[in-house]
C-alpha cells in the first residue's frame, strides 16, 4: 500500500506554495543557523587571539579563486538545468545537470589537492586555531558539496524516471535541489574571503 | 478554447524562464567581476579594517545576487520571506552576541 505525499505539484491554498518548496526553505534556514554558529565561532576565535595568521601563510589563493569560479559556474548551469525542464527539454537538462555535477567534482578534486598539500607540510587541525577553524568550515562545506552532488546525480540518473510520468513534480524536485546547491555556493562566497584573503 | 489558454500559459511560462536565464547570465558576469575585485583588493594590501570591510561588502553583494536571482527570491511567495526574516532575526544575535563578549578586545584593536 503506497501513501501519496500531498501538495508535491499543486499549491497549498493556505501557504501559496507546494510542500517541497516550503520544506527546502525551512531546511535552508536551519543550514544558515548551522554555518552562522561556525561563523560566530570564527569571529570570536579571531578577535580573542593574540595573533592571527594571514590566510596566504597556509592557504593557496589561486586554487581557492579557481574553486570560486567553478562553484559560481555550477550555480549557473544548475539554473540552466532547471530552465531546460520548465521548457520540457530533457536532453538539455541532462547536459547542464551533468556539467553541474562535474563542477562539484572539480571543486572536490581541487580541495583534495589543497588538503593533501597541507598534510604534506605538517599542517593539521591540531596545529593551531586558524587551521582548526579552516578545516572545520571547509570540511563541513565540502560535505555539503558531496551531499548536493549525491542528490544531483540521483536526479540526473535513476531519479529522472519521474520526468516521464510526472514532469512538473520532477521539475519541482530539481528546483529544490538547485536551491540547496545555490546555498552551498553562497556559503563559499563568504568562506573564500574570510579564510583566504583576510 | 481551453487548449488555447494552456498554450498561452505555456508561452508566458517560457517567457518568464527566458527572463530568468538572461538574468542568470548577467548575474554570472557580475559574480566573476566581483570575485576579481575581491582578489584584486587583496593584492592592493589595503589597511586591515578597510580590507575587512571591503571584502565583506563585496561578499554580501555577491551573496545577495545569488539569493535574489539564482534562488528566485526576487519573485518568491510572502511565506518564504517570513521564514527568512525569522532566520535573520535569530541569526544576527547568534553572530553578534559572542562578539559582544569580546568587545573590549575589539575596541583595543
Amino acid at each position: 500500500m503506497s501513501m501519496e505525499i500531498p501538495y508535491t505539484v499543486e499549491v497549498r491554498p493556505d501557504t501559496g506554495l507546494n510542500n517541497g518548496k516550503i520544506g527546502i526553505w525551512l531546511f535552508l534556514a536551519s543550514e544558515v543557523m548551522l554555518f552562522g554558529a561556525l561563523f560566530a565561532s570564527y569571529v570570536m576565535l579571531r578577535v580573542g587571539a593574540h595573533e592571527w595568521p594571514a590566510g596566504a601563510t597556509y592557504l593557496n589563493i589561486p586554487l581557492a579563486t579557481l574553486n570560486t569560479v567553478i562553484l559560481i559556474s555550477s550555480s549557473v548551469t544548475m539554473v540552466l538545468a532547471w530552465a531546460s525542464l520548465v521548457k520540457r527539454d530533457f536532453a538539455r537538462f541532462r547536459l547542464f545537470m551533468g556539467i553541474t555535477i562535474l563542477c562539484g567534482l572539480g571543486f572536490l578534486v581541487i580541495k583534495y589537492f589543497e588538503y593533501t598539500a597541507k598534510f604534506h607540510h605538517g599542517y593539521f587541525p591540531a596545529t593551531n586555531t586558524f587551521l582548526a577553524i579552516y578545516f572545520t568550515l571547509t570540511g563541513l562545506h565540502g560535505l555539503h558539496v558531496v551531499g548536493g552532488m549525491a542528490v544531483n546525480s540521483y536526479l540526473w540518473g535513476p531519479g529522472s524516471a519521474l520526468y516521464k510520468s510526472d514532469p512538473v513534480h520532477f521539475t519541482n524536485r530539481v528546483e529544490n535541489a538547485g536551491l540547496f546547491w545555490h546555498l552551498v555556493d553562497l556559503v563559499w562566497i563568504f568562506l573564500f574571503p574570510i579564510l583566504y584573503l583576510l | 478554447m481551453s487548449e488555447s489558454h494552456d498554450h498561452k500559459d505555456a508561452h508566458a511560462g517560457h517567457a518568464d524562464v527566458d527572463h530568468h536565464v538572461r538574468a542568470a547570465y548577467y548575474v554570472f558576469g557580475s559574480l566573476l567581476l566581483l570575485t576579481g575585485f575581491t582578489v584584486g583588493a587583496y593584492f592592493l594590501h589595503l589597511p586591515h579594517k578597510l580590507a575587512i570591510t571591503l571584502a565583506l561588502l563585496i561578499a554580501t553583494v555577491k551573496g545577495s545576487l545569488v539569493a535574489a536571482w539564482f534562488m528566485h527570491l526576487v519573485s518568491e511567495r510572502t511565506l518564504i520571506y517570513w521564514v527568512l526574516g525569522l532566520t535573520a532575526l535569530l541569526f544576527l544575535p547568534l553572530l553578534l552576541l559572542p562578539t559582544v563578549t569580546v568587545l573590549d578586545r575589539v575596541m583595543l584593536h
